[in-house]
C-alpha cells in the first residue's frame, strides 16, 4: 500500500511517498520560494528517488489546513488534479495532527503553533498514549483552532496543574520563534522547543498520519477536497460584523 | 460521436480561474468547441460590491473539479484523448489563478499531456477565431474588460503588439465605479448599459481623455471623477438621484466612454491601414459599443468582429484556442510554471 503525501500549509513545501509506514522518498523544497514553482517538481522527484510509477499509488494524503490560505491552495488544488487523473482517493491530514507525529511515540504533551497573524496562532495540544498491547494511540487534549497565545498558555497552565507529574510540554512550528519570550514568562511548566529537523510540517509526517486515516476508511473524493481555513475571509467576517 | 479523435486531430483542455469565474473547455483542433463550461461566482461577489479575491480562491477550489469533469463529458471525451492542458496564468487575482495553474500542472503530469501557459488578455483576442474562420491576422483588436483596456495589433495568432492602453482605470472597472455611485449595484456594466437606453446621452458633458505622450493610451478616471462631482452637487441641492438623473448620467457616462473608444480605434484604422477589426472582453457585450464600433468600421471600410456574449465573459474556450496556437508554436510550459499576476501581453 502506497502513498503520496504533499504539504504547503507552510514556508517550506514537501512531497513523500511511503509504502506500508516506510518512507520511500522525502524530497524537501527551498525556503521562501513560492510552492506554485516547487511543489510540481517535488513531487514528480519523488516518484524518481522512491522508484514508484505514478500509477501504483493507492491515495494522495494532503495537508489539509490550517495555514497559508494560498499555500494550502496550491497543496489542494495539486491533490485534486492528481487525484481526479490518476484516479485516486484523497486524505485529508489536518495539518496540526501531522505536526504532532514529528513526534510520533512521545510521550510528551505536543504543542504545534503556527502564527496565524491578528495576534493569534493556529495550535492544537495532542499526546501519544502508549497501549498495553504496545499500539500508539493518537490523543487530542484540544483540536485544531485559532486562539491567542495567551489562551493557549492559560490552557497549557491548568492542563498540566491537573497532574502531579505533568509530562513535557513539546512546542514546535513556525510560531515558537515569534512567541518563544511569550511562552516563557508564561508557562508554569516545564517545556522544551523542538530541534530545528522536527520543528515544521513535513510530508512524511502527512503520509503517516494519512496511512493511518486510510486503514481507518476515511479518504475523500478529490472533487469534494477543500482546506480547513480555520477562518472565514476577511471581506466574510467585516460583513458578520457590521450586522452585530 | 461528437468527441471522437480522429488520428490527426489535437485536443485541448482549457481552464481559466483569473478572477471570478471558473472555467474548462475542450477545443478540437484550434476553434472547434466540443465543450464550454463556466461557473460563475457573481451571485456571491455581488453581496460584496465587488470581487472578493479571497472568496474568488475559495470557490474555485471548490468547484474547479466538478467544472473540468463537466467540459470532458459534454465533449465525450477522457483525459487520455487529450493533446494539452492550457491554463491561464495571468493577468488576474494570484491566489485565484494559483487554484487553475496548480490543478493543470497536475493533470498535465499525471497524464503525461504538455502544458501550456496562456495570457488571458491574449485568450479573449482569440475568442473571435472561434465564430469567424475568415478571421486572419494581422488585424486591429480592443480588449476591454473588468481588468483590462488595451488596443492591440494581432500580427499572428500567438503575437501582438500593443498600440494604446489604460492609465488608471479598465472601462469595466470604470463602469462598476459608477455604477455604483448611482446606486444600480455590481456589476455596473449590464446595469449601466440598461439605465443608459433611457437617458439622455448629452445630458451632461462628461470629458474624453487624450494622453499627451500617445494618442492611443486611455483614461478613464477623469470621467469616472466628472461623473462622482455631478452626483456630489446633484446632492448638495439636496435632491437624491432618482430613476431619471440616474439613466441620464449612465448615457452620458457611456456616451463619454464610447467617444474615447472609437476616436482611437478610428485613429488607428486609418494610421495601420489595417482592414480588419475585432472586438474582445467582457465590456465588448455592450450592445451600444458594438453598434457604435461596427459602424466606425464600415466608415473606414474596414470588416467588424466581436464575439457572442458567451465568449466575450471569461470562459476557458478561449483559453484553449489560444493555448492551441501556442501548442503548435512549441510554446509549451514546465512544471514550475507560476501565476503572474501583472502579466504583460
Amino acid at each position: 500500500m502506497k502513498i503520496l503525501a504533499i504539504e504547503s500549509s507552510g514556508a517550506q513545501a514537501s512531497a513523500a511517498i511511503l509504502e506500508d509506514g516506510k518512507i520511500l522518498a522525502l524530497e524537501q523544497g527551498p525556503f521562501k520560494v513560492t510552492h506554485s514553482e516547487t511543489l510540481m517538481p517535488l513531487v514528480s522527484r519523488t516518484f524518481m528517488v522512491a522508484g514508484v510509477r505514478k500509477e501504483e499509488i493507492d491515495a494522495i494524503a494532503v495537508s489539509g489546513g490550517p495555514g497559508s490560505f494560498t499555500g494550502l491552495r496550491i497543496g489542494s488544488a495539486t491533490a485534486k488534479g492528481l487525484g481526479m487523473a490518476l484516479k485516486k482517493p484523497l486524505i485529508h491530514v489536518p495539518t496540526l495532527h501531522a505536526m504532532a507525529y514529528n513526534f510520533l511515540g512521545s510521550g510528551n504533551i505536543i504543542v504545534p503553533i503556527m502564527d496565524a497573524r491578528r495576534d493569534q496562532v493556529y495550535t492544537g495540544v495532542f499526546t501519544f498514549v502508549i497501549r498495553p498491547d504496545q499500539m500508539i494511540d493518537f490523543s487530542i487534549f484540544k483540536d485544531s483552532c485559532a486562539i491567542s497565545i495567551t489562551e493557549l498558555m492559560e490552557y497549557l497552565n491548568e492542563l498540566t496543574s491537573l497532574d502531579g507529574n505533568p509530562p513535557l510540554v513539546v512546542f514546535l512550528g513556525d510560531g515558537v520563534e515569534k512567541y518563544e519570550n511569550t511562552i516563557d514568562e508564561l508557562a508554569d511548566f516545564n517545556y522544551a522547543l523542538a530541534p530545528d529537523e522536527l520543528n515544521l510540517q513535513r510530508a512524511d509526517s502527512v503520509g503517516i498520519v494519512g496511512m493511518v486515516y486510510y486503514f481507518e476508511g476515511l479518504i475523500t473524493d478529490p472533487d469534494e477536497e477543500a482546506p480547513d481555513y480555520l477562518r472565514p475571509s476577511q471581506a466574510e467576517r467585516e460583513a458578520a460584523e457590521k450586522k452585530q | 460521436m461528437l468527441g471522437s479523435k480522429k488520428k490527426k486531430d489535437i485536443l485541448v483542455l482549457g481552464i481559466e480561474s483569473s478572477c471570478d469565474e471558473t472555467a474548462a473547455a475542450v477545443t478540437r483542433n484550434g476553434t472547434e468547441i466540443l465543450s464550454n463550461v463556466i461557473y460563475s461566482q457573481i451571485d456571491l461577489h455581488t453581496l460584496y460590491g465587488g470581487v472578493v479575491p479571497e472568496i474568488a480562491s475559495r470557490m474555485h477550489i471548490a468547484k474547479i473539479n466538478q467544472v473540468i469533469k463537466k467540459a470532458l463529458h459534454d465533449a465525450q471525451v477522457t483525459l487520455e484523448d487529450l493533446n494539452a492542458v492550457a491554463v491561464t496564468y495571468g493577468p488576474g487575482l494570484v491566489g485565484a489563478l494559483l487554484v487553475g495553474v496548480s490543478e493543470a500542472k497536475a493533470i498535465a503530469w499525471a497524464k503525461d499531456l504538455d502544458l501550456v501557459g496562456v495570457n488571458h488578455i491574449k485568450g479573449h483576442v482569440c475568442a473571435n477565431y472561434i465564430e469567424h474562420p475568415d478571421l486572419e491576422p494581422p488585424f486591429l483588436c480592443l480588449v476591454a474588460s473588468g481588468g483590462h483596456t488595451h488596443l492591440v495589433k494581432a500580427l499572428d495568432h500567438t503575437t501582438y503588439e500593443i498600440i494604446g492602453r489604460t492609465r488608471d482605470d479598465a472601462a469595466g472597472e470604470a463602469y462598476d465605479k459608477i455604477a455604483r455611485a448611482i446606486g444600480l449595484g455590481y456589476p455596473g456594466g449590464p446595469k449601466v448599459e440598461k439605465a443608459a437606453q433611457k437617458g439622455n446621452p448629452e445630458a451632461f458633458a462628461f470629458p474624453r481623455a487624450r494622453i499627451d505622450e500617445n494618442p492611443y493610451d486611455f483614461s478613464f478616471s477623469g470621467v469616472k471623477s466628472a461623473v462622482l462631482n455631478t452626483i456630489n452637487s446633484c446632492r448638495m441641492k439636496g435632491m437624491e438621484p432618482d430613476e431619471a438623473f440616474q439613466a441620464d448620467v449612465a448615457a452620458s457616462f457611456q456616451a463619454a466612454v464610447i467617444d474615447s473608444l472609437r476616436e482611437r480605434v478610428l485613429m488607428a484604422l486609418e494610421e495601420f491601414q489595417i482592414h480588419r477589426f475585432a472586438m474582445a472582453g467582457g465590456v465588448a457585450s455592450n450592445q451600444a459599443l458594438r453598434g457604435a464600433l461596427k459602424e466606425a468600421c464600415e466608415q473606414k471600410g474596414a470588416a467588424f468582429y466581436c464575439p457572442s456574449p458567451v465568449y466575450c465573459t471569461d470562459n476557458a474556450a478561449m483559453i484553449a484556442v489560444a493555448g492551441y496556437y501556442e501548442y503548435m508554436n512549441g510554446n509549451t510550459a514546465g512544471l514550475d510554471l507560476n501565476a503572474v499576476p501583472g502579466l504583460r501581453m
